[in-house]
């Protein structure tokens, strides 16, 4: 008897090890079971990804609608292509809706959001977003703003 | 008279590495024969399942417990300082990396090591110093086998599961004071925590962590133990050296394994 609950005790522990596993890969680290027939497949040439990473979430409207699978250079006329998986339920995007690199918070991570456009056509997998709108950099926008006021000035 | 005490220090220095030498060959050995050949006599799962109770699931409360403090306490402290950055939402990603790839496993094993560590230095002290050890061994039971490896054993399986479940109720009381105390929007602590979690950097490299740590601190609990001096004082000393250099071997451990894992080189 006193054996018994020994080992009662013992495969709860290890099954409560194994669940609390299963519930880090599910829960916390996202590892979904679900593979990429759920999704389809959307590219973005951007003139400077600066900070976007892979993993980073595609939004519209501000509710996640996919991830960010790849980056890399587009050898030919110098953008940075970023490659999305977008949830297969959002299949209605039109071919000039636009692309922007936007940055949650002040200090927050970048992601991408989507916006739609007009056109009775729509993307479909493999489908390409002519429409971006790059990464704001700092360095730029102080660039632009000392150029103003030195233009200011000589006037 | 001066030299002659300078020669004596520099014997008893080399005394204390030679002895220090000898105890790691001993502990090597020790290892070595506990783990490695024949099993000796039959009913080795009986025995497994009978120290896994001891060692594991009685070691259950005080891992949920403050576990569940641990994620409470950085859930806090996370909020107030991201509140400022106006980035409260990340609190989840912070509470969820700092408990899978620090705090659950070295906490564990520390706490381990406390809990579970000393009382088997003890036990098989005081088995030693009662003279079981040799009986056993008077009757052609190995010890070594009989007495250490289900105690070595049952450590290398439980910490890392305790380890999982510390992490997990670190979570869960993190998200509770995160999202129904202080008023984080549900969906993007978990979204957050989702996207910045990944399974196998994250995860897995915080399970093999607790892995490194349970052999270690099992080795180091049992080997003093059955090398502790037969006596009442040998005892507590040898279960104070099981805390100290358990302590200090998770934590220079938790370094170099960090650097490794994270440090990007």
């Amino acid at each position: 008897m006193q054996n018994r609950t020994l080992e009662i005790g013992v495969g709860m522990f290890l099954l409560a090890g194994i669940l609390a596993l299963i519930l880090l890969a599910l829960r916390v680290s996202g590892l979904s079971t679900s593979a990429a027939n759920d999704t389809y497949k959307l590219y973005a040439y951007f003139d400077n990804i600066a900070g976007l990473t892979v993993r980073a979430k595609v939004t519209m409207a501000g509710v996640t609608v996919g991830k960010v699978t790849a980056i890399d250079l587009d050898r030919d006329n110098f953008t940075g292509r970023v490659t999305m998986q977008v949830d297969k339920k959002v299949n209605n995007l039109p071919v000039d809706s636009t692309a922007s690199i936007l940055t949650a918070g002040l200090l927050g991570e970048k992601y991408i959001g989507l916006s739609v456009g007009g056109d009775d056509k729509l993307l479909t997998d493999g489908g390409t977003i002519h429409d971006t709108q790059s990464s704001l950099v700092l360095e730029d926008l102080i660039g632009k703003f000392l150029l103003n006021t030195v233009n200011k000035d000589a006037k | 008279m001066r030299k002659k005490s300078l020669l004596e220090r520099i014997r008893l220095f080399g005394r204390a590495a030679i002895d220090m030498v000898a105890v790691l060959g001993r502990s090597g050995l020790f290892l070595l024969h506990a783990l490695v050949g024949r099993r000796g006599i039959g009913g080795g799962f009986q025995l497994l399942v009978k120290q896994l109770y001891s060692v594991g699931v009685m070691s259950l409360l005080i891992i949920v417990v403050s576990g569940m403090f641990i994620g409470m306490v950085l859930a806090l402290q996370g909020f107030s300082i991201l509140t400022k950055y106006g980035s409260e939402q990340a609190v989840g990603q912070m509470v969820a990396l700092t408990l899978l790839r620090e705090l659950g496993p070295v906490v564990t094993a520390l706490l381990f090591a406390g809990r579970a560590g000393s009382a088997l230095t003890a036990e098989i002290g005081n088995m030693k110093s009662t003279e079981q050890l040799s009986s056993l061994e008077m009757i052609g039971v190995d010890p070594l086998k009989y007495i250490a490896a289900p105690r070595l054993w049952a450590g290398f399986i439980s910490l890392p599961i305790l380890a999982i479940i510390f992490s997990v109720v670190g979570i869960w009381g993190g998200s509770w004071v995160a999202i129904d105390w202080l008023g984080v929007y549900d969906g993007s602590f978990w979204a957050n925590m989702q996207n910045s979690v990944s399974f196998t950097d994250d995860v897995v490299n915080g399970v093999i962590k607790s892995v490194v740590f349970a052999f270690v601190v099992t080795w180091i609990a049992v080997f003093q133990g059955y090398d502790c001096e037969p006596t009442s004082e040998g005892i507590s000393r040898a279960t104070t050296k099981t805390v100290v250099y358990a302590s200090l071997a998770i934590l220079g451990l938790d370094f170099i394994l960090t650097a490794l894992m994270f440090g990007d080189f």
